[in-house]
């Protein structure tokens, strides 16, 4: 009997510790961790992960959505950050991670037609069973991580946002994802690893 | 039914004067405070946000018009507003719509939705600066609640129902 309560108890503990893996800003990955590749559904149909860009030095990971106003600020942006450092070896990788059940705008259909409208030419994943953006830690769209490959795996160099004015990109004084790469492409320390914006919270 | 009859003249009356003239084809209503709704950068929020020695509870919901699980649970913020205000707790809405929307988006749904809470507009594009000051642990995603009194304070990255958020307030006023 004793025993079995025990076994409760440890159970419990375990179901309750897992319960908070997800919760807080103390989870998910801090700058110098190495992230977790990936093997998700692009809106071609296609699988992609990290590991089929063979000549890539790194990722701009940004979890972004069709249904965020925030997210939809940013799109153009995130378009040019792909033009501007995929052929440097920093191509954009952008995952959808909200639950499609209940935000539909961000069905895989919807997704294809966002793109196609807005002449994507980075991949749109989605994050299919909400796996990969709890072990990144992300909480909102749009949510930028950039990722330096190293030996060790893709090293996790600077987390936020893309830049410091959401509403007005002719106003913008801080550009915290062009200065991260930059750095990176310079063989240099990231100044500014962490910043934090208004986002929408991922629909789970 | 004097009384009634005041009523109906004092709304007359009120929103005769708050209504704007280049508005004047918006819908009519007068119960709520959306026509002077107080825009503030991070620098004039903040008095909001700390304990000024007074009695009272605050609490302060971070939320926006185009945020759905936000606009779920402003009724519930309401709600608490109309049974605490009598208790010495007063609910402040601190919006983080667009600026550029105020007049298209946000007046529009306070109107539609006869807010009766303080509805404030935090028009500050540097995140990365104010929102660490609201909560060290805040990653910028909404809805965001801080509730404090002179006592504690404490600071909420979720959603709430009415009863989980009047078991909070409940932590407060007691």
């Amino acid at each position: 009997m004793k025993y079995t309560l025990k076994t409760f108890f440890a159970l419990f503990a375990i179901v309750a510790m897992s319960s908070f893996t997800n919760v807080g800003d103390g989870q998910g990955y801090h700058v110098g961790d190495i992230a977790t590749d990936f093997k998700l559904e692009n809106i071609d149909g296609n699988m992609v992960s990290m590991a089929n860009y063979n000549d890539a030095k790194g990722f701009i990971v940004v979890f972004t959505c069709n249904t965020c106003p925030y997210a939809v600020a940013y799109e153009d942006r995130v378009e040019a950050l792909n033009k501007k450092y995929a052929d440097q070896g920093y191509p954009v990788i952008a995952i959808m991670p909200n639950n499609t059940e209940v935000k539909p705008g961000d069905s895989m259909e919807a997704m294809r037609a966002r793109a196609k409208a807005k002449g994507f030419t980075f991949p749109y994943l989605m994050d299919k069973g909400q796996k990969i953006y709890p072990q990144y830690g992300a909480t909102k769209t749009p949510h930028v991580y950039v990722l330096q490959r190293t030996k060790k795996g893709h090293e996790v160099k600077y987390i936020g946002a893309i830049d410091d004015n959401h509403e007005d990109a002719s106003a913008v004084t801080k550009t915290y994802v062009e200065d991260a790469v930059n750095a990176l492409l310079d063989g240099k320390e990231v100044k500014e690893t962490k910043t934090r914006a208004i986002g929408c919270s991922i629909k789970v | 039914m004097k009384f009634t009859f005041l009523i109906v003249f004092a709304s007359f009356m009120f929103s005769g004067t708050v209504l704007d003239f280049d508005n004047i084809s918006e819908e009519k209503t007068n119960e709520t405070a959306s026509e002077d709704i107080k825009i503030f950068d991070f620098d004039g929020l903040e008095s909001y946000l700390s304990e000024k020695g007074d009695d009272k509870t605050y609490v302060v919901n971070f939320w926006a018009t185009w945020c759905a699980p936000c606009v779920k649970e402003l009724p519930y913020f309401e709600q608490l507003n109309a049974n605490y205000s009598n208790k010495n707790v007063e609910v402040i809405l601190v919006s983080l719509d667009f600026s550029k929307q105020l007049e298209t988006k946000l007046k529009p749904f306070i109107r539609k939705n006869k807010l009766k809470s303080e509805v404030l507009l935090l028009s500050d594009v540097d995140a990365n600066t104010w929102i660490p000051k609201v909560d060290k642990n805040w990653s910028g995603s909404i809805p965001a609640t801080l509730i404090y009194n002179k006592n504690r304070t404490k600071f909420y990255e979720r959603s709430f129902d009415y009863k989980e958020l009047e078991t909070e307030l409940k932590q407060f006023i007691k």
